[in-house]
């Protein structure tokens, strides 16, 4: 640590170059910042441990199938499951059918299934009372300022009304927060009563799209998940239920191999890097040689001088990388905002910052070695010399 | 004034990229024409195409620099046409799944087929409406369609890697209204069967899907008896009869969509006008081309931001690295520049002199990242679940000279970016003092 004050002096020894391979590093970090982001976005969706708590049972045949409301009281039944709620996909839009929602027609107790939602006691109890009610996501009432009290039309792009128009009107009662970021989606989502929306369509007749069920013990989701199954097996309804966890990653997976995408960025962004800050600390050591012979002159051994040569590179390294990933957790929020709820990205979370901090150490003392072995074994008299 | 200097050489910069940016090909022709009768014709111009000639022949001696702004533009480019080539072959399956001459029914209101339902009535009245083309029988080219999905375990996944797959339900109609489909294995489906026959990029998707074999769609086995190519997006699907798909949906008579020839590309106004006066219906109609065109948009913009962003980002630690090594080569020429500046040569030709020689070491990057990329991925096969539908829709990327030219204009940028203050740098060199450094 005493040598600190020797090794920031190296580094800025020459200015601009130093400024500008910083610049370089920072964009490096900043891009993986970004992209770690929406890797660990798309990896941790469901992940939770209230997702491997809750099981999914939709149709066998697809997840556009329903399945007969009347399964709501026999997955009651199973033993081991604590409660079963369902919901419906209503295909949402407002104002323009492209603008879509994500909206759900659910039951009654489809939020006590949801512990990780807030929403205040009073919505919920407006929300109870009010048949036409809905509950909102937060980030979606901000972007169409919404307030609670609005009464709104939202069109269904599937689901026609009995008089064939395609406007429901609803009262917002209330507006939904996500306290766990991995369920971030639900301040996008709108809730409304199953009741309401299934008397009002003569498409629906008493179907429900999923059901939701939380189990007692953790470790009997297995057993449960095909006892739920084995109550419709060889009907024409069969399901199929899987973990909340288990059913996010197959959707993810179909979504896009985005771990592929980032690693192939990164890999070339990393192996720019490599020779860019390569080249930066081979021309640092070479302009220093005399500097360096006159350190072992006074009494550094060699071993020493390689070590400051590598503590220069990796701290080169760090320090952008640590401004990089630093300006990404700044970014991201504002891309998400600004996105207008399209993009929920969370922020550059403690692993990706053990990944970074990693790989900036392991890039500096790599681009570090050639130089360092170079400034090793360097000839004191020969150095001097300028030969 | 060195700070003055510096502003006006950023507003320059942005000016420069700006216009660049905007410029078409022609322009960059003329630009690039105009720049080498200069070089050839005046004599600053031949002075430059000197000085170059010495900053090029020496560049071997600095080799990791010049090696460093080539892989950072070639990274650059590489990355930036591999994500757009991702969108455009995207955009560009679901393009060519339309056409000019077919048209799309659907209920009001509906954004896919998957969620539109046409009962048995508008069935029957839609194919009567005027502008569809008709058989020599006199009858209508038109073929209602049911669009739903099924679950199906995929290729190489484990046991319980499931995913869903667009299954359509259609009658002997629906091969005469898209005349581009062929079987290439096995034959049709017989109606009334519990037989299936599945596009090419479906069949690589998801196990089982091969001629002989049964596949389990719930608890019912359906056979495959064939495939067809088509080479658009209808090729990630399966189809089936559409009585028996419907009996397994319990969909009864009803159906999502219907797509109708149009008896000339003109007639579509008259069928659209058509369809809307008719008190029966309550449907939408549009071209195939404009349905599928509009299913990809959403999807392309957004990959094609990515792309540009994450390009950005790229862009700039390449330009700064460049903007270093040139830095360093201008420092290290510096005796060699005064003394071509000291027997006479301008500052004018010095400084486009370096310019020149970091564009072409970035534009040998671009062509580097280029081909690269083109290798890579022209023709990678990649799958998403597509918006507007409910299976998983394979693509191809398709590296198109556009984005090639695209990745080049880029390289360009930044060999400006990055050759532009080290150049002036360079000319502004006190002559004496760089000379005395001897």
């Amino acid at each position: 640590m005493k040598y600190f004050h020797l090794i920031w002096a190296a580094l800025f020894r020459s200015k601009t170059r130093t400024i500008l391979t910083l610049l370089s590093v920072i964009a490096a970090f900043l891009l993986f910042g970004m992209l770690d982001a929406v890797r660990t976005s798309f990896d941790q969706a469901g992940q939770s441990a209230n997702g491997a708590r809750r099981l999914q049972t939709g149709s066998k045949l697809s997840f556009i199938q329903t399945l007969p409301q009347s399964l709501d009281a026999q997955i009651a039944r199973v033993p081991g499951v604590k409660s079963v709620a369902y919901a419906n996909w209503f295909g949402g839009a407002y104002q323009d059918p492209h603008n879509q929602v994500f909206s759900f027609a659910v039951s009654d107790n489809y939020l006590d299934q949801y512990p990780e939602i807030e929403v205040s006691a009073e919505a919920r109890k407006a929300f109870a009372e009010t048949r036409t009610g809905i509950l909102v996501g937060e980030t979606l009432a901000k972007r169409f300022h919404w307030k609670i009290g609005d009464k709104i039309p939202l069109q269904s792009t599937i689901f026609p009304q009995r008089d064939g128009s395609k406007s429901w009107n609803f009262d917002i009662v209330g507006f939904m927060h996500a306290k766990d970021k991995s369920a971030g989606w639900y301040d996008q989502l709108v809730l409304m009563h199953w009741k309401y929306f299934d008397e009002g369509t003569p498409y629906n007749r008493g179907t429900v799209g999923w059901y939701v069920t939380s189990v007692s013990d953790v470790n009997q989701a297995d057993r449960v998940a095909r006892a739920i199954d084995a109550l419709s097996a060889n009907s024409d309804h069969e399901t199929r239920t899987q973990t909340e966890q288990a059913a996010t990653a197959n959707w993810m997976k179909q979504m896009a191999d985005i771990g592929l995408i980032v690693g192939s960025i990164m890999g070339a962004v990393f192996f720019t890097l490599l020779l860019l800050t390569g080249n930066t600390m081979m021309q640092a050591v070479r302009e220093r040689t005399s500097e360096l012979a006159v350190l072992k002159t006074i009494g550094f051994s060699s071993r020493a001088v390689m070590a400051l040569v590598l503590a220069e590179s990796v701290l080169l390294l760090v320090l952008g990388g640590a401004i990089g990933l630093a300006l990404a957790s700044v970014l991201i929020p504002i891309v998400s905002a600004g996105s207008g709820g399209m993009l929920n990205l969370p922020s550059v979370g403690a692993g990706s910052w053990a990944l970074g901090l990693t790989l900036m150490v392991a890039i500096g003392l790599l681009v570090g070695a050639p130089p360092a072995w170079r400034a090793m074994r360097l000839n004191i008299v020969d150095a001097l010399a300028g030969r | 004034m060195k700070f003055l200097i510096n502003l006006g050489l950023l507003l320059l910069l942005a000016v420069v990229l700006v216009v660049w940016v905007a410029l078409p090909w022609p322009g960059v022709l003329a630009l690039v024409l105009l720049f080498a009768a200069w070089l050839a014709a005046t004599r600053r111009g031949r002075q430059t195409a000197s000085v170059t000639g010495v900053g090029v022949s020496t560049l071997r001696q600095r080799l990791g620099s010049s090696a460093v702004i080539m892989i950072g533009t070639a990274g650059v480019v590489g990355v930036l046409v591999a994500l757009l080539a991702m969108g455009e072959g995207y955009a560009e399956t679901l393009r060519k799944t339309g056409s000019a001459d077919t048209a799309i029914v659907m209920r009001g209101g509906s954004a896919s087929e998957v969620m539109s339902v046409l009962d048995r009535d508008s069935i029957v009245v839609i194919p009567q409406a005027p502008g569809i083309a008709r058989d020599a029988k006199g009858d209508p080219l038109a073929s209602p369609e049911l669009v739903v999905a099924a679950n199906l375990p995929v290729r190489g996944g484990g046991p319980d890697d499931e995913g869903s797959v667009q299954l359509r339900g259609v009658g002997d109609r629906a091969w005469e209204v898209r005349p581009n489909l062929k079987i290439v294995a096995g034959r049709k489906f017989e109606t009334g069967r519990r037989e299936l026959v599945v596009g090419k990029s479906a069949q690589q998707q998801f196990a089982g899907l091969d001629v002989g074999k049964t596949v389990k769609l719930g608890s019912q086995e359906w056979s495959v008896v064939g495939v067809f190519a088509s080479g658009d997006a209808l090729e990630s699907e399966i189809w089936g009869d559409a009585d028996t798909v419907a009996s397994t949906y319990r969909r009864g008579s009803s159906r999502a969509s219907v797509t109708v020839k149009l008896a000339d590309p003109k007639a579509f106004d008259t069928l659209k006008a058509a369809l809307a006066a008719d008190p029966r219906l309550k449907v939408d109609v549009d071209t195939t081309l404009h349905y599928f065109s509009k299913q990809s948009e959403g999807t392309a913009k957004v990959i094609r931001a990515i792309g540009i962003t994450v390009g950005m980002i790229m862009a700039i630690g390449a330009a700064f690295g460049a903007l270093n090594c040139m830095y360093a080569a201008v420092a290290a020429r510096a005796r060699e520049i005064a003394t071509l500046r000291a027997i006479g040569f301008g500052g004018l030709p010095v400084v486009i002199a370096v310019m020149l020689e970091t564009m072409l070491l970035a534009l040998a990057g671009g062509v580097l990242g280029g081909l690269v990329a083109w290798l890579l991925f022209n023709g990678y096969s990649a799958s998403t679940l597509a918006a507007g539908s409910v299976g998983k829709l394979s693509f191809q990327f398709v590296v198109s000279p556009q984005l090639l030219w695209d990745g080049l204009k880029w390289a360009l940028a930044i060999g400006f970016v990055g050759g532009l203050f080290p150049a002036v740098r360079a000319a502004r060199l006190p002559v004496a003092s760089a000379l005395r450094e001897l």
